[in-house]
């Protein structure tokens, strides 16, 4: 649906997104990832054609966003940063203004307003002054402004900024729903939403792209050296003399806890999983385990390695 | 033309509905209406053989008009939505940068037209009153009105540059105000200077807005005027158009 190959943009003496190239498959939920100022936004606009890439090429369904700019524009729903809206303007007004501009004729228009007033859950305030709704209101009249024309892709740059944990739950829920039939594109600097909401992540950084891969890709990569932690009752003595003999354990580590548990940190050889072995051990020597955990790394603990490398070595 | 029909009528709206548009509005007919008691005391005074179109036009208030509101009016057309990041959601549909650029310029002209709606009823309670003493018949207005339509689309599409070229309003409206003055001082300056057949103050002499507007309030429908004005309305959207694409490019 969206190919990319090495896009370059500057604007006067900066290099916002220099040399990036990735693709996107159609009815994929692709989160892009970074921190700000990493070129999303620029990326995004590029996208959308609201900009012109200084080099390289961008293409959406098979055409240029350049040369077949309007044909790209029929097929685009964008939702820009901070999501403009004309304030002096009722929501059902606003959105029949939308989809006429999008090419929709009067009767289509009327329609499509119906099925994304239902969609986005704006039908009790859909008579109301846009300026009067509250930011979640306003963030789901720039949703159903992006989808009122059915575009094949949707562009949605930060959609969750600034909402609070339940109106955030129900965005994403609609995003969710979008994949499959839609194509989704969708920026954010928060880490949770890209893993829970998206199929497949890029992460930006300084205008290139450190990383693309699943979620769970981007885990595994990690899970290499991750730890095992277990509480086990046992005698110290024991517990060392057992982690020593156990070829799979590359580290260990053992603190004592309250009465007769002690805490085992332990670093597999090889980005084994340990916890079937420890367990094992457990069960043979009749020990008592309260507490078996491998340390997940999540999304987070990516974005930061990948994102700040040199802090990450200095710490 | 549908596309062009449903962002002229968005912008309309933006007028109508906000509380600027209708100062504007407040602030035209307040000094229209003073110059219609100016054109009353003249006209008490002695009769005279001029149309009342041209009474009017002599109390100077028509260009105070033209160069104030002008800018106003056009301040917001671009520089609002850019600030606003309207734009950006506007220029992501499928619209060109035309469509855009002549349906504000068509809004701003019609809000302008509208405010020049109220000189209507001056001039015709003075026809009433007055019966034949003062000279007024329907080509008159209809030329003065050309007069009015042709100078402020030139101002106007001055003004839709200047708003394209930024992102505040005040800015913009200061601009299309210095240029418009500048526009006013050239022509202030093609009228005082002396009759010369040098071919610089022939080409300055073409700039003289002041004798062009004599002659349409006068009934007098020259067609240099008409091709001169239009011309640079047209010169100024296309330089309009410009800036709207310079997105593109820059």
């Amino acid at each position: 649906m969206i190919e990319v190959a090495h896009l370059t943009k500057r604007y006067a003496g900066r290099t916002a997104v220099s040399d990036i190239s990735f693709e996107v498959g159609r009815g994929e939920i692709v989160g892009l990832l970074g921190p700000n100022g990493a070129g999303k936004s620029t990326t995004m606009r590029i996208l959308s054609c609201y900009l012109a890439a200084t080099s390289g090429t961008v293409r959406v369904a098979g055409l240029d966003v350049f040369r077949q700019s309007d044909e790209v524009r029929r097929r685009i729903g964008y939702m820009p940063e901070n999501n403009p809206l004309h304030y002096d303007m009722r929501v059902r007004e606003y959105l029949k203004f939308r989809a006429r501009l999008k090419g929709l004729t009067r009767r289509r228009s009327r329609e499509r307003v119906d099925v994304v007033t239902e969609q986005c859950g704006l039908t009790e305030v859909s008579r109301r002054m846009i300026g009067q709704l509250s930011k979640g209101y306003r963030q789901r009249v720039g949703l159903a402004d992006a989808l009122v024309h059915e575009p094949e892709l949707i562009i949605l740059d930060e959609p969750t900024i600034g909402l609070d944990p339940n109106q955030i739950r129900a965005v994403r829920q609609l995003i969710k729903g979008l994949g499959g039939t839609h194509t989704v594109l969708v920026s954010t600097h928060i880490l949770p939403e890209a893993e829970m909401t998206c199929h497949r992540v890029v992460i930006m950084y300084e205008g290139r792209i450190l990383a693309a891969d699943t979620p769970e890709n981007l885990q595994k990569l990690m899970s290499s050296n991750s730890q095992v932690i277990a509480e086990i009752a046992a005698p110290a003595t024991e517990l060392r003399e057992c982690w020593i003999q156990m070829a799979e354990v590359e580290q260990f580590d053992v603190s004592a806890l309250d009465g007769d548990y002690f805490r085992c940190a332990l670093t597999p050889r090889d980005g084994l999983d340990l916890r079937p072995h420890i367990f094992a051990v457990v069960r043979e020597h009749g020990w008592t385990m309260r507490e078996l955990t491998r340390n997940r790394h999540s999304l987070e603990d990516i974005y930061v390695r990948v994102t700040r490398p040199d802090e990450e070595d200095a710490g | 033309m549908r596309t062009w029909c449903t962002l002229t009528r968005r912008e309309l709206a933006g007028f109508f509905l906000s509380l600027s548009g209708y100062i504007i509005l407040a602030a035209a007919v307040f000094m229209m209406g003073y110059s219609f008691v100016l054109l009353l005391v003249t006209l008490q005074r002695e009769p005279t053989p001029m149309p009342v179109t041209e009474v009017f036009y002599n109390t100077q208030l028509f260009w105070l008009i033209l160069l104030l509101t002008t800018p106003v009016i056009t301040m917001r057309l671009f520089a609002l939505e850019k600030f606003s990041g309207t734009f950006e959601t506007l220029m992501t549909t499928p619209v060109s940068d035309l469509q855009v650029v002549l349906a504000k310029f068509a809004a701003a002209m019609i809000f302008y037209a509208v405010m020049w709606l109220p000189l209507l009823p001056c001039l015709l309670i003075v026809r009433h009153f007055t019966y034949d003493s003062a000279a007024l018949d329907p080509g008159t207005i209809g030329s003065t009105y050309l007069g009015i339509l042709l100078l402020g689309g030139f101002f106007l599409s001055l003004g839709c540059c200047a708003s394209a070229l930024t992102r505040s309003q005040g800015v913009a409206a200061m601009i299309s105000l210095v240029f418009g003055a500048s526009v006013f001082m050239l022509a202030w300056i093609a009228d005082q200077q002396p009759a010369r057949a040098s071919w610089q103050a022939q080409v300055l002499a073409c700039f003289n807005f002041f004798d062009q507007m004599r002659d349409f309030v006068r009934g007098v429908v020259d067609t240099r005027p008409v091709v001169l004005l239009g011309s640079l309305s047209l010169f100024f959207l296309f330089l309009t158009l410009r800036v709207v694409e310079s997105r593109r490019w820059k």
